[in-house]
């Protein structure tokens, strides 16, 4: 049912003579910028093809002129940032964590990298102010767990702390209320005693009843006063500062059940360097013995 | 163009003509993926997943998490100094279906195994906010309180192996006892998981040892996710493809 | 017509139709009764409705003679007409699923800690609900309508269409009631699990043969432009949805499959799909679409045949290669990356072949634009479908993929696409098939289709810019450095820094919304046969008006 072609009016160029439900086709030709930007494209690609890993074949593939690998590429770059840093790097690794802080531009790098590393990797518990939070200690002030000296923070991030890491720090506080060792009674009179040391508590006899019941079993770690013992990651509970907050509850639910928190290893994740400018990081965040 | 009329009057000619130029590039581009033996690295240390992994890796699927979370570290420096080696190949090769993801709303996991506690863990999913203030993931509080449904897992290592994932007889007969022994470290059966999956973890992943619950294999999945490839032994620069 | 005149004859076909959907009832109760799992219970008495429905149905027609299914002398229209029902009522669907998710990585506490209302769940059910249900049914819908009036035949089959149609529309609604139960199979759109997928295949393959019937049957020489795009869209949607898909189920009565394919194999095989999803289904489906509304709405000729012929053979060979820009930089080999970006490149122009068709077809005839607000939706598409095939191959460049890759940019590219051409064009359409189809004299209001038209656009316009500064932004956070040549930021830094960006999409989307309900609300008052009393402009006479002799 060809139809005639005839000439379009507003464009002057002719139909094709088919037409489909009132719609007819103009026969304009290819638009030569299209053709051309086309072409181009085209070229192009086979440029690229013949540059860059490419077509496969059998047994592989044309790994182009060029023979480059996005892997290489990024050994190759990261090789080269590591190189940019290296002067600061190998005197870092070389230097004692005392010297570096020493050391007024040593310092410096070592805090930008130690800052950068915080952000990426334990932000997410200590928060991004390392000010923690519940469960996760405050890196900020001068009560520390495990000794805030830049060795003893050096070796907490290498190894962690009740992490699966063979070095890991380990240091249980018993469950007393699960594994039997206390009654509830006995957990709110010790509870009441060690609230005691940091305010005051208005159960004196319960204190009383506590402190004999915290010389028995608290003091091998928390020591006489609770002041607690760093070796053992045992916490000062005379200086009002809370890992797990300091209201009632909280310190009957920590004596009841042990709290055991884990801090990864980090050995296997970062290296030497930047685990020292992080304990150097963390050390002057404030603090550091 | 005259050749064209013809195609344009027989729908026959046209549908196979159309078929034909659309199968072209996909037989091309995948069908070298399988026989290409550039394509996955050699690799010490892969392993089919624990029964417990696997219904926590389907409770990834189910709840979504690839909507926001990659699991593909690109071969680009930031990505390597954030979240660790680049992604090999070989990683995902037990995993029917692939979770590289498209979109970062959260950040990559491929290697988040180790990288947090299990309390971390188990706080972050009941309430992301509550650790992460500046987080938008949705919380799972419901995870900690539905017990995980084991009896029917055996089935899905049958399903896994129908797919060519190289689960044993025994690893299929074991299933059922293998999540109780990998998620409640009382049960007995330990020592003959790790034997059955190397570097399996075993423990109470959700911290209550009273059920082994959805929030126990979710979990046993993140921690394992990126610790298997033992790269210490692998050769990067016999892998650049 | 001769095919008006079988209506509700009872031939050998209906009982096989009665038999099928008998079976598929009994299959019903079958899964009903033995599923292993809550979900699999509701799907099976999902599908037993669907077959009773069906059977009820079928004996209704033969029983109450030709008007019960049709009221169409020699088009199928009735079925058209319900297309552009369920599109019009999926789309605001899909639109609120989307507004609600923007408001959820706006306002997590929106999540309600609930299973079924989380953000990875309603992802899902937002892309499937705007790209299958709403998409979809607009495809099938216009389809329908464009190869009858093109041939000038009827649609093949009295009850396939049908069966098509609702078989569809339940395909939707097993995908998206599984999505909220968390029965998914992770693959991006394409998530519905293997006996949703096993029903789609089998509805698909009746669409393929009811359109090809059609093409059969027509009283014209050639097959119009339209026509190939929509064959081409359903053929190869066919071999992508199959393929894609193959998984062995854990159990027959179960919902849970694992895909054939692993890792790196499955994941080109799912961008293959993915990325050919958009060339074909959002793509080559809507250009069939604009190739007939176009110049039907501009009553002007289509711009250049030539052109049709050759972007019509090149967009479907290069499309298909395109997939592994999904995939730069990943473990996906190199060799396949670089044909990705490529072919991606290669396609830029075949792809404005299509725009520049669509565009220039209004040459003589650009006034109208100013008085048909309908036109103006179809012809600003376009455009949409111009800016992101040009965005498209410029993200698949390797060196701007690092950057976009994983950020807000790809959902700022795809809503360019999917806001900007593909609800606009099936806007444009269905404005343009409902007053035909209800034999009404007008729309019932024009100036709301203009309001429709500028809340709409305010609309994309927020969304998009909206992404692609928080995109690039947080593209460069992740990789910013300092002068010492560390990271610079944290991730939740980068979170922090979108929260701005992610309120003014979800202003963007909620006026986007508003739009399709003026649409939804201006459909209706026009089915009912309302015409709202409006100085209505008037066309300037001109060349374009002049009969074409
Ligand atoms: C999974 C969460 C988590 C991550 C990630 C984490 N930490 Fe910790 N960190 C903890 C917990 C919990 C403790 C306290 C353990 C305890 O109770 O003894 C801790 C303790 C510490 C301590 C000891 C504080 C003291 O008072 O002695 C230091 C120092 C420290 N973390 C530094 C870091 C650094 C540096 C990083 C990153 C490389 C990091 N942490 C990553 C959870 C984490
Ligand atoms: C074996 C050593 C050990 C013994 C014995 C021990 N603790 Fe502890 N205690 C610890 C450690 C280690 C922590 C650090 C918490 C953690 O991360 O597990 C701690 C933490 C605490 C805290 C929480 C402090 C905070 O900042 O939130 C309280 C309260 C406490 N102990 C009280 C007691 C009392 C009372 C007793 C005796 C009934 C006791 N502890 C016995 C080792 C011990
Ligand atoms: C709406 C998006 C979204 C969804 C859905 C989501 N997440 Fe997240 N996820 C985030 C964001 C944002 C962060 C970063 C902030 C934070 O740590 O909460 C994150 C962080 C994480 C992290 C910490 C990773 C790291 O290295 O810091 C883990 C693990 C995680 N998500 C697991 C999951 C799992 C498992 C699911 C599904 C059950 C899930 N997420 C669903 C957005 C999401
Ligand atoms: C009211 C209008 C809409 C709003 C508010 C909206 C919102 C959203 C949001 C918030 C996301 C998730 C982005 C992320 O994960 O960061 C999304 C994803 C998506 N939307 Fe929409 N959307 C709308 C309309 C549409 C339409 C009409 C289509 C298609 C026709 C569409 C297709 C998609 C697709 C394909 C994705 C997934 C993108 C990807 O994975 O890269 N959307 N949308
Ligand atoms: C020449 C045409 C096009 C090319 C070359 C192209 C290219 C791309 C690229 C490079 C990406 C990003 C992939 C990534 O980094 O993850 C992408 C994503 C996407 N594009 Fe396009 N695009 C084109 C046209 C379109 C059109 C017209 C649409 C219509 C809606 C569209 C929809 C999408 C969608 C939905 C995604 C998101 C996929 C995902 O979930 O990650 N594209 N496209
Ligand atoms: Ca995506
Ligand atoms: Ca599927
Ligand atoms: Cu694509």
């Amino acid at each position: 049912m060809a139809r005639e072609r005839e000439i379009d009016q507003p464009t002057g160029t002719e139909t094709t003579g088919h037409e489909w439900d009132g719609i007819k086709e103009l026969n304009t030709p290819l638009p030569r910028w299209w053709l051309w930007t086309w072409y181009a494209t085209i070229v192009w690609a086979v440029g690229y093809w013949v540059l860059m890993p490419a077509w496969p074949l059998v047994n592989s593939y044309t790994t182009g002129l060029l023979g480059h690998s996005q892997r290489a590429a990024v050994a190759e770059s990261i090789a080269q940032a590591r190189q940019a840093q290296s002067g600061y790097v190998q005197r870092i690794q070389a230097a004692s964590l005392a010297d570096i802080e020493g050391d007024s531009t040593l310092l410096e790098f070592a805090l930008a990298g130690g800052r950068s590393a915080f952000a990426v990797n334990c932000s997410q518990c200590h928060g991004l102010g390392a000010a923690g939070s519940l469960g996760y200690p405050n890196l900020n002030d001068d009560d520390w767990l495990w000794g805030g000296t830049l060795d003893g923070i050096d070796q907490t991030i290498r190894f962690g702390i009740r992490s699966s890491h063979d070095d890991a720090r380990v240091g249980d506080m018993p469950a007393f209320l699960r594994d039997e060792i206390l009654d509830r009674a006995q957990i709110e009179d010790v509870a009441a005693y060690v609230l005691s040391l940091s305010e005051t508590v208005e159960d004196t006899e319960a204190v009383a009843r506590g402190a004999a019941i915290f010389a028995e079993q608290c003091v091998a770690c928390h020591q006489d006063g609770g002041t607690g013992s760093p070796e053992l990651g045992a916490p000062n509970l005379a200086d009002g500062i809370w890992l797990y907050g300091g209201d009632r509850a909280n310190v009957i639910q920590t004596i009841a059940s042990g709290r055991a928190g884990v801090m990864p290893a980090w050995v296997d994740r970062l290296d030497a360097a930047t685990i020292k400018q992080l304990a150097i990081y963390v050390h002057t965040l404030g603090g550091g013995e | 163009m005259i050749r064209h009329a013809t195609i344009e009057r027989n729908s026959i000619l046209l549908l196979v003509l159309i078929l034909i130029v659309v199968a072209i590039g996909g037989i091309v581009q995948i069908a070298p993926l399988f026989y290409l033996e550039s394509t996955i690295e050699k690799v010490q240390g892969m392993r089919p997943y624990t029964p417990l992994e696997l219904a926590g890796r389907n409770i990834y699927v189910r709840e979504g998490c690839y909507n926001c979370h990659s699991q593909m570290i690109r071969s680009l420096r930031d990505e390597v100094e954030r979240y660790g080696p680049y992604s090999l190949a070989a990683e995902s090769m037990y995993d029917h279906p692939f979770q590289w993801g498209s979109k970062r709303t959260g950040p990559d996991l491929a290697r988040v195994g180790g990288r947090y506690s299990d309390e971390w863990h188990v706080e972050h999913l009941n309430a992301p906010r509550a650790l992460v203030p500046e987080s938008v993931m949705p919380g799972y509080p419901f995870l900690a309180r539905t017990p995980l449904k084991t009896a029917r897992i055996a089935d899905d290592l049958r399903a896994n192996r129908a797919v060519g994932v190289p689960y044993t007889d025994e690893m299929i007969e074991t299933a059922v006892m293998d999540v109780r022994a990998q998620a409640d470290p009382d049960a007995d059966g330990a020592e003959d998981l790790r034997a059955r999956y190397p570097k399996s973890q075993v423990r109470d992943f959700d911290r209550n040892p009273a059920m082994v619950s959805e929030l126990d294999a979710l979990i046993a999945y993140l921690q394992m996710l990126g610790t298997l490839v033992d790269f210490d032994v692998y050769k990067p620069e016999e892998n650049l493809r | 017509m001769t095919m008006s005149n079988n209506h509700g004859e009872t031939t050998a076909a209906s009982y096989a139709v009665g038999l099928a959907l008998a079976l598929g009832a009994l299959l019903g109760l079958f899964l009903t009764a033995r599923a292993v799992e809550p979900v699999m219970v509701w799907h099976g008495i999902l599908f037993l409705v669907f077959c009773a429905g069906g059977i009820f149905l079928l004996i209704r027609w033969h029983t109450a003679g030709p008007s019960a299914l049709d009221t169409g002398l020699v088009y199928n229209d009735a079925v058209t007409r319900a297309g552009v029902v369920v599109s019009m009522f999926w789309g605001v669907v899909g639109f609120l699923a989307g507004l609600a998710i923007a408001l959820q990585l706006a306002f997590p506490v929106l999540n309600f800690d609930l299973p079924w209302t989380n953000f990875g769940r309603l992802r899902p059910l937002h892309t499937s609900a705007v790209i299958f249900a709403f998409g979809g049914n607009v495809l099938i819908a216009t389809s329908f309508h464009v190869v009858q009036r093109t041939c000038r035949a009827r649609l093949a089959g009295e009850i396939a269409p049908w069966f098509v149609l609702w078989g569809y529309n339940l395909f939707i609604v097993i995908a998206a009631t599984g999505y909220l139960f968390g029965v998914t199979q992770s693959r991006e759109y394409a998530e519905p699990e293997w006996y949703a997928d096993l029903w789609l295949t089998l509805v698909w393959v009746v669409y393929l043969l009811v359109f090809l019937g059609t093409l059969w049957r027509r009283r014209e020489p050639h097959i119009y432009v339209a026509n190939w795009f929509y064959l081409a869209f359903i053929v190869t949607i066919a071999m992508l949805h199959i393929i894609n898909n193959l998984a062995v189920p854990v159990s027959w009565t179960g919902t849970k499959s694992y895909s054939l394919f692993s890792g790196v194999q499955d994941a080109l095989t799912q961008w293959w799909y993915g990325h050919n999803a958009v060339g074909f289904f959002l793509t080559a489906g809507f250009l069939g679409i604009m190739y007939y509304f176009v110049p039907k709405q501009a009553q002007r000729p289509v711009y250049s045949y030539r052109l049709s012929i050759i972007h019509f053979w090149s967009l479907i060979f290069l499309y298909i290669w395109a997939g592994p820009h999904h995939l730069h930089y990943t473990a996906l080999p190199q060799w396949a990356q670089t044909l990705g970006m490529t072919f991606s490149i290669m396609l830029w122009m075949p792809s404005w072949g299509g725009m520049i068709n669509g565009l220039m077809t209004l040459s003589g005839a650009w006034d109208k634009l100013r008085t048909d607000p309908v036109l103006r939706m179809l012809v600003v598409s376009v455009a949409f479908y111009g800016m992101s095939t040009f965005e498209g191959p410029v993200m698949s460049i390797r060196a701007v993929n690092s950057l976009s890759h994983y950020t807000d940019w790809t959902i700022g590219h795809v809503h360019s696409g999917a806001l900007g051409w593909v609800a606009f064009v099936s806007f444009g359409a269905l404005y343009a098939l409902t007053p035909i189809l209800w034999r009404r004299q007008r729309l019932y209001s024009l100036q709301l289709v203009s309001a429709h038209f500028w809340i709409a656009s305010i609309g994309i316009v927020l969304y998009i810019t909206a992404m692609w500064v928080s995109g690039i932004l947080q593209g460069l956070m992740w990789r910013a450095y300092d002068n010492l040549g560390f990271l610079e930021y944290s991730f939740v830094e980068t979170v922090a820094a979108m929260h701005p960006f992610y309120v003014i999409r979800a202003i963007g989307g909620a006026l986007f919304v508003i739009g399709a309900l003026i649409m939804a609300y201006n459909l209706w008052r026009t089915v009912r046969g309302d015409l709202r009393v409006e100085v209505l402009p008037v066309p300037r006479p001109g060349p374009a008006m002049a009969p074409a002799e």
